[in-house]
């Protein structure tokens, strides 16, 4: 009885060292890829339509879906913030609830999780089905680096398209919340644009919000390029890489997202 | 996909990813405001500044000409000294009076100057010699209430 007890507890010990151990190496083993990718760079830059490629494939066929997105948040965040704002006769603030919103925090976030989700999980997909028919291997044995032809254009394919998915997220958004506030509800047009123009920096929120996309497309590439070139090459293996991309570039871009914004916003509008 | 219409969509997209960042920096965060825009500095000295932050709008008449720069205290005199950075194209009178003020009960602090009639005009550092504090909305309160009691007392 008590014998038992003390297994079961040892095993549970056990257990939890075993998880550590493999999240550690292969947080380690992420790393590595990190720099072996980047150090491949010279390559998918000289190539440049291969790159041209994955940026078709994860920021032109992510467009629709960013754009309509956009343009309904940003509509629904004027209906809200107008019902709140007009309590305080603060409806002329519309313009600036909005846009500092979307710029700095629900366009990054929204189209990172929007992008995570559509172009990282393809990729981890193909690269994981690409390693499961044994084409990477095919790729090695004639000499052809996996690495420079398949990863780093993907990789850099997606850090180029999250910015300007995110900047277009934005974009979008603000019109959508022009059209439900200036069009539908009738706020003036000149405070909307004017209170937006004088509360927005460029340096503090728009940089910044153009930082924080190309940090979290850089986070997304890479969990979507790395759990493809790590997933087990069986139909299984793939399935779950998939969903694993997803899941940890969400925890990542949500989680990088406080750590940036405590860095950029600490004490810029105390 | 043929090379030259992928390329074509690609270039559609980063065009449009590139305009959407200048809308972002012209038209919602003015980016004429970009880096330090000429102006000149000008300091005033409050007992009390109330709510004021950096950043906050100086008006005259209503129009922005500046925006608060800084804000420090006297180690001396226990006021704060507030520096303030006047757009070029502003002149004010030697004898102008800077209030703090707040728009509507509860709307932004800011910075009203009211130009006098002086002949000399505030120049680079200049001082501002007339302020007039924030009104701090508690003390009034409770000066209104010292009266009314003082009067009922009298009575």
């Amino acid at each position: 009885m008590l014998d038992g007890a003390l297994s079961a507890a040892v095993a549970l010990v056990r257990r939890l060292g075993a998880a550590t151990i493999d999240g550690v190496t292969r947080l380690g083993y992420a790393t590595r890829f990190f720099v072996a990718v980047v150090a491949h760079t010279p390559a998918a830059f000289r190539r440049l339509h291969l790159t041209l490629r994955e940026i078709y494939f994860s920021g032109v066929l992510s467009l629709i879906i960013i754009l309509v997105s956009g343009l309904f948040v940003g509509m629904v965040l004027a209906l809200q913030g107008y019902d709140v704002l007009t309590r305080y006769g603060a409806d002329e603030s519309l313009g600036v609830l909005v846009a500092l919103s979307l710029v700095r925090e629900l366009g990054p976030v929204v189209a990172g999780l929007l992008f995570a989700s559509r172009a990282g999980s393809a990729i981890t997909a193909e690269i994981g089905l690409m390693k499961a028919t044994e084409q990477i291997s095919a790729m090695e044995m004639m000499a052809v680096d996996p690495l420079a032809r398949v990863v780093a254009p993907r990789f850099w394919g997606g850090v180029v398209s999250m910015p300007l998915l995110a900047a277009l997220f934005s974009t979008l958004g603000i019109f959508g919340a022009y059209l439900v506030g200036v069009k539908l509800i009738g706020i003036d047009p000149g405070a909307f644009w004017g209170n937006m123009q004088s509360a927005v920096d460029f340096r503090d929120d728009v940089v910044n919000g153009v930082i924080k996309s190309f940090v979290f497309g850089a986070a997304v590439s890479l969990i979507a390029v790395f759990e493809g070139y790590d997933a087990k090459p069986t139909a299984e293996g793939v399935s779950t890489a998939t969903t694993r991309t997803v899941v940890e570039s969400s925890l990542a871009i949500l989680a990088l997202d406080f750590v940036l914004t405590v860095f950029m916003f600490h004490g810029v509008h105390a | 996909m043929s090379r030259t219409t992928l390329d074509l969509w690609v270039g559609i997209f980063v065009a449009l990813g590139v305009g959407a960042i200048l809308f972002l920096a012209l038209k919602v965060g003015n980016l004429v405001s970009f880096g330090s825009p000429p102006g000149y500095r000008i300091e005033a000295s409050f007992d009390n500044i109330g709510g004021l932050k950096l950043r906050a709008p100086v008006k005259a008449a209503g129009i922005v000409v500046g925006r608060v720069e800084s804000v420090r205290l006297d180690p001396v005199t226990y006021q704060a000294i507030v520096t303030m950075k006047i757009d070029h194209g502003h002149e004010f009178t030697a004898d102008t009076i800077a209030s703090i003020l707040t728009s509507g009960l509860l709307g932004e602090v800011y910075i009203g100057l009211d130009a006098g009639g002086d002949s000399k005009m505030l120049a680079d550092g200049g001082k501002v010699m007339k302020t007039q504090s924030a009104v701090v909305l508690e003390k009034l309160i409770g000066q209104f209430l010292y009266d009314k009691a003082a009067g009922g007392g009298a009575k």
